[in-house]
């Protein structure tokens, strides 16, 4: 179970203050996509955020463009989840396609405040805040095949291989 | 008890019944890409597979940076090239035809009943033809190129029932900001939006299409309208193959229904920095701006053009604001340089720059300085999406930008129509 701070932004963060349009077709490396994550939304983020950081936000995070790079940006970041109140559809499907752990619980993003420390247990669904404890519903097993597969592409390597 | 056009379309696909809520993996007919194709390509190879499964499924269009703008992008168009000719792809429109939801409908592969997926979350526009049509993502679109398939949740419906006449000066545009603005940019996520009732039918297909487009700022996954004698006539010629509508029934069951009457409806501006902060223009009227954008794959289209024409031929646009155009396609240009639309706005003026996405998501082609204000045609105004993080973009109907470019700030168009 790793910990990490937290970074809370407001309701309805979308893909182009995460990751900038004027990057997407010519920004293809990790590292570099890395150092653009919430670029327009808040410019200390990608110098300061620490691998196992967990990104906390309000309702339809990720609206907007399907570009990959918001999911990717973050998990290259090393942002080991996103917990919001929802997330927007494209998004949440390319952050498993991502192997970027995406969790819905309302409750703990009214419960947890910026910069706090928190760890997550995801076989429980429990995060741990300080005394504070919030439950979410497991993931489903196929989502966490792919997650535990690392994404989508090895997933479907396994299955083109036969191996799944 | 009755079926929705998503459980309808999707069930079909599946072959079997499905009711909302449920998981069905499924083939599509069409898989679109454009310039993004560069990263879906590095992803495919990932895959360790030499050839795509099936190359007649899948659309190419290069269109978001266009002539290539930096070295960067030229490489990446060129290896998109020598993949398409690798694969056999014979479904790819090079940078000289246009946007690629406007070149997909040209070209005959939004039709009625089919699944269309996109890696670009305007892929909802497709919904105008009663296709569904749904954005996915780079490395999703790179496993169905490899697969054939994917796993779609059928969506629940919401339902949108329009009627009345709209007044003179407000649009397709208008209406949708409308809807987006009262109702949230998160209303439909997850959710298919279905256009209906007595107005619905009343929209040409470049209405029906700026509805669909931007369904998607409600998080829709996808829109639709009844497919009807406007489409059917419109397809005559350009259909790419046999097709089969899908209505939903009559009895089918909505998540909610969302009533409007169109004539109710003034021009509406979306204010920085989302889609949803939505305000009648009355209320912005004599905002200044510094560059106004007529175009993108929401309102580059004939009506949008020659409504901006109407409006600025014989004038002159405010020496203060700087006036780009952008036919949304090779065949709009063509159109509106025949008919002395593009005339009309060239001497008005405006800067005519060739089909494609141009500044709208940032990359080329008049982005935004700091502190620079946008009054566009397009469909998101998200914080720093055209430039600088510091700039803020409005967005609004082709008759409210032009008739705002004529003023030099933000204008209700009604006087000039």
């Amino acid at each position: 179970m790793k910990s990490g701070r937290v970074w809370k932004y407001g309701e309805n963060i979308n893909t182009d203050v995460i990751f900038p349009g004027k990057y997407t077709y010519s920004v293809l490396d990790p590292e570099e996509m890395a150092g653009h994550a919430l670029e327009d939304l808040d410019p200390d983020f990608a110098g300061s955020v620490q691998p196992g950081d967990v990104v906390v936000a309000g309702k339809n995070f990720g609206c907007g463009s399907s570009r990959e790079q918001a999911a990717a940006c973050l998990k290259f970041a090393g942002v080991q989840a996103v917990i919001a109140k929802s997330f927007a559809r494209i998004f949440f499907r390319n952050a498993i396609n991502q192997g970027l752990s995406v969790i819905k619980c309302p409750e703990a993003v009214d419960g947890i405040s910026d910069d706090e420390k928190i760890a997550i247990d995801f076989s429980a669904g429990k995060i741990l805040a300080g005394e504070k404890v919030f439950s979410f519903p497991p993931l489903p097993d196929s989502v966490i095949g792919l997650l535990e597969a690392g994404g989508l592409i090895p997933y479907t390597k396994k299955k083109l291989k036969g191996d799944i | 008890m009755g079926k929705t056009f998503a459980e309808k379309c999707l069930g079909h696909k599946a072959a079997k019944p499905v009711t909302a809520g449920e998981v069905v993996t499924i083939s599509p007919d069409y898989l679109l890409s454009h310039d993004n194709s560069a990263a879906i390509i590095k992803e495919f190879h990932e895959l360790g597979i030499p050839k795509v499964k099936d190359p007649k499924k899948i659309v190419i269009v290069l269109d978001h940076i266009v002539p290539a703008a930096a070295e960067k992008y030229a490489q990446y168009h060129k290896e998109i090239r020598e993949f398409i000719a690798e694969q056999n792809i014979s479904n790819f429109f090079d940078i000289h035809h246009g946007i690629c939801h406007q070149v997909f409908c040209e070209n005959g592969f939004a039709l009625p009943g089919k699944l269309i997926l996109g890696a670009d979350s305007h892929t909802t526009s497709y919904g105008a033809f009663g296709a569904f049509s749904a954005g996915i993502g780079r490395s999703e679109l790179a496993s169905v190129w490899a697969t054939d398939e994917i796993w779609l949740r059928v969506p629940e419906t919401l339902k949108v029932e329009m009627s009345g006449k709209p007044q003179k000066g407000v649009f397709a545009k208008d209406i949708i900001l409308k809807i987006i603005g009262d109702n949230g940019a998160g209303r439909a996520n997850y959710m298919s939006v279905e256009f209906t009732g007595p107005a619905a039918a009343d929209f040409s297909l470049a209405s029906r299409i700026v509805l669909a487009n931007m369904a998607a700022e409600m998080g829709a996954k996808n829109g639709y309208f009844s497919p009807d004698d406007t489409v059917f006539t419109w397809l005559n010629k350009r259909a790419r193959e046999n097709y089969e509508p899908v209505y939903s029934d009559s009895d089918a069951v909505y998540e909610s229904v969302l009533v409007y009457d169109l004539s109710e409806i003034e021009p509406q501006v979306a204010c920085p920095h989302t889609v949803d902060n939505v305000k009648p223009v009355s209320m912005l009227d004599g905002k200044a701006f510094h560059q106004a954008l007529i175009g993108t794959c929401t309102n580059g289209r004939e009506e949008d053009l020659e409504v901006a024409a109407f409006i600025l031929k014989g004038k002159k646009v405010h020496p203060s604001v700087r006036v780009l155009v952008i036919p949304a396609s090779r065949a709009e240009y063509l159109n509106a340089m025949r008919t002395g639309i593009l005339e009309s706005l060239s001497e008005a003026g405006c800067v005519i720059l060739n089909p494609g996405c141009g500044p709208c998501l940032g990359a080329h082609q008049g982005v935004l300085a700091s502190g620079e204000i946008a009054l566009s045609t397009a469909n998101r105004n998200f914080r720093g999406r055209m430039g600088s993080r510091d700039s803020e973009i409005y967005l609004a109907s082709p008759a409210t930008v032009a008739a705002s470019a004529l003023e030099g700030k933000i204008t209700d168009p009604r006087k000039y129509l």
